[in-house]
């Protein structure tokens, strides 16, 4: 069964931008139900525009995509989403439980009758996450980890099958980074997940990860890390010379492009 | 608006305390005047308490008072046209309030554009008012401070529907616009039509200050709609509770500021912005306190 998994996202010469200007075009690419993809490449890149087309809140300008065997449409529930954000405003006074529970039913007109089942499906999210002790606070006074934790309960909640974050990590800590890829990994294998996930660095991200997409210079390439992260494919990639480095522990490190990969803040 | 009679009335017979605090409540309700103030001050506060909890989340402070100021030129334009003021009032809020909705939550220059209305707005409703000449410097009074003891029944009956119309379109929007208040993005990819929902927020804020300004005025409507939700949201984060606090600090703040006003010579607005501003400074001076014993408390516990 498993060598014949369906596809999550298909994407068929597919170009997406604003104003009439392409951020990027002819990208044919298949992601596998199931996998664990690491969306990487230059800010302005044009990641987040990938993302927002797979939501539906960007129709592409040209060519074919599929999510979930179905075009893309905003507010679909079998997507789970996590927005690129720096952290909560500390004024913001909203329980995390409370926030959580937006995740469930915030879409809806009006307020919540009781007996929907809301609540435990909201407690059990929040224990999937591992933040049953700080879930009664105010989101806006939560650490970074802890915020990034609830975030990842409100977009589960739903049950999704599909799970897209924008730059999960950047206001992490190394220690929180791999704390937090750690627990992406193993609920995407319990939830049997298809996980697409933005980041600056793909360090945190190599244990885990059995894709990578690359958005950069209006191309979108994508492969096994292996493959992708090659100094040849990535001088292909931006074209101009880019060397790959590895150190004694796996880590890489891209070379030629130091403002604009690999630097955690960018 | 206004009827002067009656507050000229009240003013030069003003009532004394005596030492029987059931006599004392009961004298209250005695005028018409009073039991009217008592009814619409109960609608308003109830509608600015619970709309104000969303003005707080959304940092939409400015926008709540703008609409008040920007509404006051459409009330002295309504009287040099010899038309209600309530209905300047109300088409002017809701106008702006619609364009400030379409100007969108996020938009960095948001509230220069919104001062800078303002500011021209304010300068209109000065026009107007040196146009219109006919003991308008108290009309004019009214609009800026309120002026609760002059409501008549007819009021009070407007007040109670606009209030309704508040409450139920809140209750309507409440799960989406907390949403789009909390994560404007988030909302937008669960699909919650988050520009249509702000410009219908700001309508509905409208509605909630134009009635609001018939107790405090357009430059009191702070005190009413953003204080209580801001002293609100410092005690809890659970929206529903955090709401229903604003509701009770507003109805407070209201009841307690037209008994004392009962029995002072002073404007109702003083007494309510007052007790609305020491409540809110005493909150915050006793929060590092309540901080400090929850810390030596969880330290005694661990």
């Amino acid at each position: 069964m498993a060598a014949a998994r369906p596809s999550a996202i298909v994407a068929r010469d597919l170009a997406a931008g604003y104003d009439a200007r392409d951020v990027w075009a002819h990208a044919n690419f298949s992601i596998p139900a199931g996998s664990f993809t690491a969306v990487l490449g230059p800010n302005g890149g044009g990641k987040s525009t990938l993302i927002r087309t797979i939501l539906g809140l960007l129709p592409p300008s040209h060519g074919q995509l599929e999510v979930m065997g179905d075009r893309p449409r905003r507010g679909n529930p079998l997507i789970g989403y996590i927005p690129q954000r720096s952290t909560f405003d500390p004024e913001l006074s909203i329980r995390g439980r409370d926030f959580v529970n937006l995740g469930i039913d915030g879409h809806r007109w009006g307020v919540r009758l009781p007996g929907t089942g809301a609540a435990l499906a909201a407690d059990a999210a929040i224990l999937s996450v591992g933040a049953e002790s700080y879930a009664d606070r105010s989101i806006g006074r939560l650490s970074g980890g802890e915020q990034q934790r609830l975030l990842l309960a409100q977009a589960l909640v739903g049950n999704p099958q599909l799970l897209l974050m924008d730059e999960p990590l950047s206001q992490l800590d190394v220690r929180n980074q791999s704390l937090i890829v750690q627990l992406i990994g193993d609920l995407k294998r319990a939830r049997e997940l298809t996980v697409l996930l933005i980041a600056h660095d793909v360090n945190p991200l190599l244990p885990h990860i059995d894709r990578v997409l690359y958005v950069a210079h209006g191309n979108v390439a994508m492969g096994k890390p292996e493959e992708i992260i090659t100094s040849e494919s990535l001088t292909g990639i931006y074209s101009t010379p880019v060397e790959v480095l590895k150190d004694s522990r796996g880590r890489v490190f891209v070379v030629g492009l130091e403002e604009e990969v690999s630097h955690p803040h960018g | 608006m206004v009827d002067h009679s009656i507050f000229a009335t009240i003013t030069n017979t003003a009532p004394q305390l005596s030492w029987n605090l059931f006599d004392d409540i009961a004298a209250l309700f005695h005028y018409d005047f009073m039991i009217h103030a008592f009814e619409a001050g109960t609608i308003v506060a109830v509608v600015a308490g619970a709309i104000g909890y969303f003005v707080v989340l959304r940092s939409s402070a400015f926008a709540a008072h703008a609409l008040s100021h920007i509404g006051f030129a459409g009330a002295t334009g309504a009287v040099v046209l010899a038309l209600n003021p309530i209905y300047g009032l109300l088409a002017f809020t809701i106008g702006s309030g619609v364009a400030i909705g379409a100007l969108g939550n996020r938009l960095r220059g948001r509230d220069v554009t919104i001062g800078i209305v303002l500011a021209w707005t304010l300068g209109l409703g000065v026009l107007f008012i040196s146009l219109y000449n006919g003991g308008y410097a108290t009309q004019a009074y009214a609009l800026l401070f309120g002026e609760i003891l002059g409501i008549s029944t007819g009021d009070v009956l407007v007040t109670a529907i606009a209030g309704a119309i508040t409450i139920a379109a809140l209750i309507a929007l409440y799960r989406p616009l907390l949403f789009a208040s909390v994560d404007e993005d988030l909302a937008g990819a669960k699909g919650v039509p988050v520009t249509a929902l702000s410009i219908a927020f700001m309508a509905i804020l409208a509605v909630a200050v134009t009635e609001a300004v018939q107790v405090v005025g357009v430059l009191l409507i702070f005190a009413l709609i953003v204080t209580p939700a801001a002293i609100a949201v410092r005690f809890t984060s659970r929206p529903p509770a955090a709401i229903l606090t604003g509701v009770v600090l507003a109805l407070a703040f209201t009841w307690a500021g037209l008994a004392i006003a009962y029995y002072s010579p002073h404007p109702v607005s003083f007494f309510i912005t007052s007790m609305a501003f020491a409540t809110y400074v005493v909150v915050r001076a006793a929060e590092p306190l309540g901080l400090r014993l929850q810390r030596n408390r969880a330290a005694a516990a661990g």
